[in-house]
């Protein structure tokens, strides 16, 4: 216990906290000069000044308290189950993130910018989604299947990218972000095709997710956890495992170190470089395959959401590191959950989400702006 | 050292696909209309025979890759770039032949179109060549874009004037990539990281900002007035090409110029020998006395400020209004078009003309309905830039400190 509380007053956790804080501050700022009521009260500001700072109050409080209701405990829900619905929501969005997330976490700590989550998350979400639906296997073996299927489409079109790098040197940063384009194009393409689209539907939709081929609910249908939580949950043990007790993944940090030292070391450069787009690649695909077979249940072109970008700042700030990327995506999972509230309660966009997120990720970034907000002294040599 | 494939398999595969566009084409002839309203004399539609022209440029196509082939085999001899470029007019005009197959292909129409998607596609361009050539990489082009669209439709429809729109959104782009430089050059964060970031920030605070503010007062904010297009006489009169290039709005003037400056700028004077010197090799010009961190605030700064006229022609160019998430990723397709230019303003502007021709080209293509699905067509400027970057530019190296923080000792 004591080893926690020492972790959170560390200097670097309260610089993590302290970044938060200051993030959502901004955002309360936003919201503030957003809303109609605090315009209007500043208007006579100085006659009433007192209106001015409900109004704010309001605004502010308003529309994060409905981001907590939304996300981790409606304290006015009418029954207990919609008072927990909201953590349950909160995981159903960090589960796709996070895995995205670990598998960018890979690749930036190998030393390849993988910008195509995107598109990894919709291969993976394309070949579970053919199997689960076009497929016909015996339950039990169906859903395997599919969720093979899902690693098995992001590691191929992660690896593709590896491969191209390795073989002709190009740079992965550009060939990822054109990977992301064209995935969702085959997509939204196969859609109007029969061999995903539902027969006789009008719009770019697929047939339902067969029962055998979905991840089982946890805690029943009533919340949308599902069991692909428990497999992001393992996918972080073995990220850790592969990253820091493995001699595959020492290679890959010895690539992301120095190309030349590894190089000089004896590890296959190109072969490492396929081998580690391809592991992330196939955490991507097995995000998009918890979409599709847990949360989401039809594939349509919206699969992958924002988890691709999403899953960038959760690596990032996740320093990538496993655990951290896990705390992360949670964080991130939970201000997804609850903006969906705060714009149907509160009428704030959801893009307030967007603007927190990446506060969040520069100002953990730069410890020292935030030290000069909060008037912190820098700590010489880092006190433990 | 053997010379690698890699150029010959790419021509290889493009002029593969040129064949399955070539014997998929259905029609005989294909129609050029070439007149506009502005042509002093016109000249009259022709018709030329699709299955003949298109096999000219297939050949042509087949040519250039098989004496590539030879050419990196036998003579162990780059293929030479003049070729490349024939490969690559032979491809266009193929593609088009066969595309529009038993069709009116309206050249002029297609051209202008190509013209105006590239016109931010450069201005990004020539910011990322700026940020770069100086040893901050810029991933935050589209940010930068996004931000000079959104200020200059606020500050041109609060002004009721054209002029302080241009200026608001070169502040806007500034602004944005002053950020960029500052975490990059003050707080040393990865300049990936901060560029990444920085593109979500932007998309996230415009958004906001759009379903709030504007979207409550459409009028105060969001209705800017919309430039004029300004023929030049003579210039503007020279068939097909004329009407293209020279009867555009005020923006695409200054595009011209840019480009030419930024190339004058940074290989003709002394402050461009300064911040290449800077980019490559930071120690040395610290060494010499050029101040580093000035030089990269400058020349980033200067970056932003063009990619936010860029984004002005979203607004006051074309649309007329500032729209949610209204630059379409068109930041990043500016970043490639950079790559695949080598980081040379002129070359950089070319290759965002040419994806300004590939975004345009579904455009061409819908109208006629074509049979090739429209996603295809959607994906082809992505394609070809993966195809482009992996097989003709290969391993390029930008300057050599960029991404690299300087620190002072």
């Amino acid at each position: 216990m004591n080893k926690i509380v020492k972790e959170i007053f560390s200097p670097s956790m309260r610089l993590t906290l302290l970044a938060v804080l200051a993030s959502f501050i901004f955002g309360g700022v936003l919201i503030a000069f957003s809303s109609a009521n605090v315009q209007a009260a500043a208007g006579y500001l100085f006659a009433r000044p007192g209106d001015f700072f409900i109004a704010l109050w309001n605004a502010v409080f308003g529309a994060y308290d409905a981001l907590f209701r939304g996300s981790i405990f409606n304290y006015k829900g009418s029954s207990a189950l919609l008072m927990i619905k909201p953590i349950t929501e909160t995981l159903a969005f960090a589960t796709p993130i996070t895995l995205a997330g670990l598998g960018l976490a890979v690749a930036f700590r190998s030393g390849l910018f993988n910008i195509g989550a995107t598109g990894q998350i919709v291969f993976g979400a394309m070949f579970a989604g053919f199997v689960a639906i076009k497929v016909d296997a015996p339950v039990g073996l169906h859903f395997v299947l599919a969720v093979l299927a899902g690693i098995l489409g992001g590691a191929l079109y992660g690896a593709l990218v590896g491969y191209l790098k390795a073989a002709t040197g190009a740079n992965e940063v550009i060939l990822t972000i054109m990977f992301n384009y064209i995935a969702s194009l085959l997509l939204a393409y196969l859609l109007k095709t029969p061999i995903l689209q539902a027969p006789g539907a009008q719009n770019p939709i697929s047939e339902a997710v067969p029962e055998s081929a979905k991840f089982p609910f946890i805690f029943g249908d009533q919340v949308r956890i599902h069991s692909g939580l428990i497999a992001m949950l393992i996918a972080v043990a073995l990220v850790w495992w592969l990253l820091n007790r493995s001699s595959t993944g020492f290679q890959f940090r010895a690539l992301g170190h120095n190309p030349s030292a590894a190089k000089v070391a004896g590890i296959n450069i190109g072969l490492t470089y396929v081998l580690v787009m391809a592991v992330s690649g196939a955490l991507s695909g097995l995000a998009g395959a918890t979409q599709i077979l847990g949360t989401e249940k039809f594939l349509t072109t919206g699969v992958a959401a924002s988890f691709g970008f999403d899953a960038i700042t959760v690596a990032l700030l996740g320093r990538n590191n496993p655990f951290g990327v896990l705390a992360a995506g949670i964080l991130f999972g939970g201000l997804r959950a609850g903006a969906v509230t705060m714009q149907a309660n509160q009428g704030v966009p959801i893009d307030i989400v967007l603007v927190v997120q990446s506060l969040i990720v520069l100002f953990i970034a730069a410890p020292p702006l935030v030290r000069t907000m909060f008037r912190i002294k820098a700590q010489k040599g880092g006190a433990k | 050292m053997k010379q690698s494939l890699r150029t010959s398999i790419a021509l290889a595969v493009l002029s593969l696909i040129g064949l399955w566009l070539w014997v998929g084409s259905t029609g005989a002839v294909t129609k050029i209309k070439t007149a506009t309203e502005t042509d002093i004399f016109a000249l009259p539609d022709f018709a030329i025979d699709t299955k003949i022209s298109g096999a000219v440029a297939f050949v042509l196509m087949a040519a250039v890759a098989i004496k590539s082939f030879y050419f990196a085999r036998k003579l162990n001899k780059k293929t030479p770039l003049w070729e490349i470029l024939i490969f690559g007019f032979a491809m266009i005009f193929g593609i088009l032949i066969s595309l529009f197959a038993g069709a009116t292909m309206p050249i002029s129409a297609l051209l202008s179109g190509s013209l105006a998607l590239a016109v931010p596609l450069i201005f990004g361009s020539l910011a990322g060549v700026l940020s770069e050539r100086v040893g901050i990489v810029n991933i935050s082009i589209d940010s930068q874009l996004l931000a000079g669209a959104f200020i200059s439709a606020m500050t041109a429809t609060l002004s009721h004037n054209l002029y302080v729109g241009l200026i608001g959104a070169m502040i806007g782009g500034a602004l944005v990539s002053w950020v960029l430089a500052t975490f990059s050059i003050k707080y040393l964060v990865d300049q990936i990281i901060v560029g990444v970031v920085l593109n979500v920030l932007i998309v996230g605070l415009t958004s906001f900002l759009y379903s709030t503010l504007f979207a409550e007062n459409v009028e105060l904010f969001n209705q800017p007035p919309r430039f004029d297009r300004i023929l030049i006489p003579l210039l503007g009169q020279i068939p097909v090409i004329g009407p293209v290039l020279f009867n555009q709005t005020l923006i695409v003037y200054l595009m011209y110029l840019a480009v030419a400056g930024v190339w004058v700028a940074l290989f003709k004077t002394r402050w461009g020998l300064r911040v290449r010197a800077v980019g490559e090799y930071p120690k040395a010009a610290d060494t010499v006395g050029i101040n580093v961190f000035r030089t990269r605030y400058m020349s980033v700064m200067i970056g932003g400020a063009l990619a936010g006229l860029g984004g002005a022609f979203f607004t006051l160019g074309q649309v007329g209004a500032f729209g949610k998430e209204m630059t379409n990723g068109a930041g990043y397709i500016a970043l490639a078009a950079m790559i695949f230019g080598r980081w040379n303003p002129i070359y950089a502007a070319f290759a965002g003309l040419l994806f300004g021709f590939a975004q345009n080209l579904q455009y061409g293509l819908a109208i006629i309905g074509s049979p090739v699905p429209s996603e295809f067509l959607l994906m082809l400027p992505y394609a070809l830039t993966a195809v482009a970057v992996a097989g003709l530019v290969g391993k390029v190296t930008g300057p050599a400190a960029a991404g690299k923080p300087y620190i002072k000792s």
